[in-house]
């Protein structure tokens, strides 16, 4: 049986209520550290923290429009090998996603991880983040709080979500172990905390927390949030569709691509430890760029961008979960996320298949069927 | 484009296509020069890649082709390349690349008839298409 519980608020503001709820989790016995978004003592960031001594948990804040990296390459990282006890980690829920992708590219395992999810409102771009945050982290999240969940909108201060947050569809945490919910909810005296897997109830059946029911407004506010989405989204899917529906237009995209590389290493399910496009295979004799510069005239130099895209379309596609990492990372503000989630939502389609869905669904490019897509095969 | 005469790359496995194509060659069987073959041990090797590189290089199509289902060499190659052609004919149309410019056949060992009819029939469906976007463009 699933639990439904809530989370007082109250006078302290929901940062502190969360912030004595994650120390709750940290206190049980068997909990050996959490990782949660935190302002750094240092400066005024937000990063993932990994927090052993609950007198180090404070300045939480998972709330804050901040994304300055998909945290499941971390918590991959943390959970490759047996650590020999529990770790709960704070996600959204592109993060949460893109773990089950990686633990089913066995790239991290989920046995002794409890992921906790929270109703995603978004987040600003890096560059904005900084803007908007300035020098008052906490007010700022204080402010986007307020003017996300009661007026609905996703500018504050003229400041805009991401446009990865914009054409999300999937912003409730459905994949974690315990899901704390603000949508529909009276965030300003509780916020509801869900189980959602064994683990999940074992920890909030631990807390003595007391019972909520959840209350009938949520899932309207859900179905209103995510039609949003949608409809962004699919006008996104569209245009983007138009703008690289040749060669050349995709040539124009992608023309001030300088091969940084960095959306491959923002991206959280890119994880081949050496890429093909930094080995020898890509360290060209100096005579080649000549040939093909002969061939036609003149080439667009540093070479390979198209190739590495649609290489990279074709590599991880199947397993994109939409965070929009790429597009953040990227020093010359390509729409690199908007060009992937097009692909990657036919993609996944083709197989029947979800990035993050569910962790027992095996990566399409990982099994066959004897009998499937006869469509593909012969030359009639 | 009367005169056009189209490239077409061909990777075939070592096992059954290349070998229809050697027995081809023994029978005196010809097929178009438009085809360009390249052996791999197996169409299970063929990374989506390698027919990403061959189109962007210019080709105006790309075949792969292995042992019939059931039949490969390494049990089960040949339907993990199906997916990844599949996978590609999702990927590439978006770009303006037809379906039709890339082919997955099976033809066995012992099919040097069949091989060297399926060339002659590919190159002239993808003569019909015409050159191929990339020849046109500058893109590397």
């Amino acid at each position: 049986m699933a639990i439904t519980a809530k989370i007082d608020v109250g006078d302290q503001g929901l940062l502190v209520s969360l912030e004595s709820f994650f120390r709750s989790i940290l206190q049980l016995e068997d909990i050996s550290a959490i990782l949660v978004p935190q302002r750094l003592p240092t400066k005024n960031i937000i990063m993932p923290m990994l927090v052993t001594d609950p007198s180090y948990l404070n300045n939480t804040d998972p709330i804050a429009p901040c994304f300055p990296m998909n945290t499941a390459k971390l918590v991959s990282r943390l959970t490759r090998k047996p650590i020999c006890g529990k770790i709960v980690a704070v996600l959204r829920p592109c993060e949460i996603r893109a773990f089950v992708e990686l633990v089913k590219l066995n790239q991290g395992r989920a046995d002794e991880v409890v992921l906790i999810g929270m109703d995603c409102l978004g987040a600003y771009g890096n560059r904005d983040y900084f803007q908007f945050a300035g020098d008052d982290v906490n007010k700022s999240t204080t402010r986007f709080l307020e003017s996300t969940l009661s007026k609905n909108g996703s500018q504050v201060d003229g400041f805009e979500l991401a446009q990865a947050c914009k054409a999300c569809e999937r912003p409730i945490p459905y994949g974690a172990d315990v899901l704390i919910g603000l949508l529909g909810i009276d965030y300003r005296d509780h916020v509801m905390v869900q189980s959602r897997s064994p683990s999940g109830e074992d920890i909030i059946g631990r807390l003595e927390l007391d019972a909520m029911k959840e209350p009938p407004a949520r899932k309207g506010a859900i179905e209103a949030l995510v039609a949003g989405r949608i409809a962004f989204r699919d006008k996104m899917f569209a245009e983007t569709a138009e703008d690289t529906d040749s060669l050349e237009k995709l040539a124009i995209l992608f023309a001030n691509c300088v091969n940084c590389y960095n959306c491959r290493i923002a991206c959280p399910v890119c994880y081949c430890r050496e890429c093909v496009f930094v080995t020898d295979v890509f360290d060209h004799y100096p005579s080649q760029y000549l040939e093909w510069s002969r061939r036609k005239g003149a080439i667009k130099m540093p070479t390979d961008t198209l190739f590495y895209h649609i290489t990279r379309l074709a590599h991880m596609s199947t397993a994109c979960v939409g965070c929009g990492q790429c597009s953040n990372a990227c020093p010359n503000d390509i729409p690199v996320m908007e060009l992937f989630r097009t692909i990657s939502e036919r993609t996944q389609k083709a197989f029947d298949y979800e990035a993050g869905r569910s962790i027992h669904e095996h990566p399409p490019l990982s099994e066959f069927r004897e009998e499937e897509f006869a469509d593909v095969e012969g030359i009639n | 484009m009367e005169n056009f005469e189209p490239t077409i790359i061909a990777f075939v496995c070592n096992w059954c296509t290349y070998t229809a194509a050697d027995l081809a060659g023994t029978s005196r069987l010809s097929y178009p020069k438009n085809v360009r073959l390249i052996r791999v041990m197996c169409s299970g090797m063929v990374d989506p890649q390698y027919v990403i590189k061959a189109f962007l290089e210019g080709a105006d199509g790309v075949l792969v082709s292995g042992c019939h289902p059931g039949d490969c060499h390494y049990i089960n190659g040949n339907y993990k390349a199906r997916r990844r052609i599949k996978l590609l004919k999702e990927i590439l149309p978006h770009f303006g690349f037809e379906r039709e410019r890339l082919r997955l056949t099976w033809i066995g060992a012992s099919d040097g008839v069949v091989f060297s009819e399926t060339m002659r029939d590919l190159t002239a469906q993808v003569k019909v298409l015409g050159p191929s976007q990339a020849k046109l463009t500058m893109v590397i």
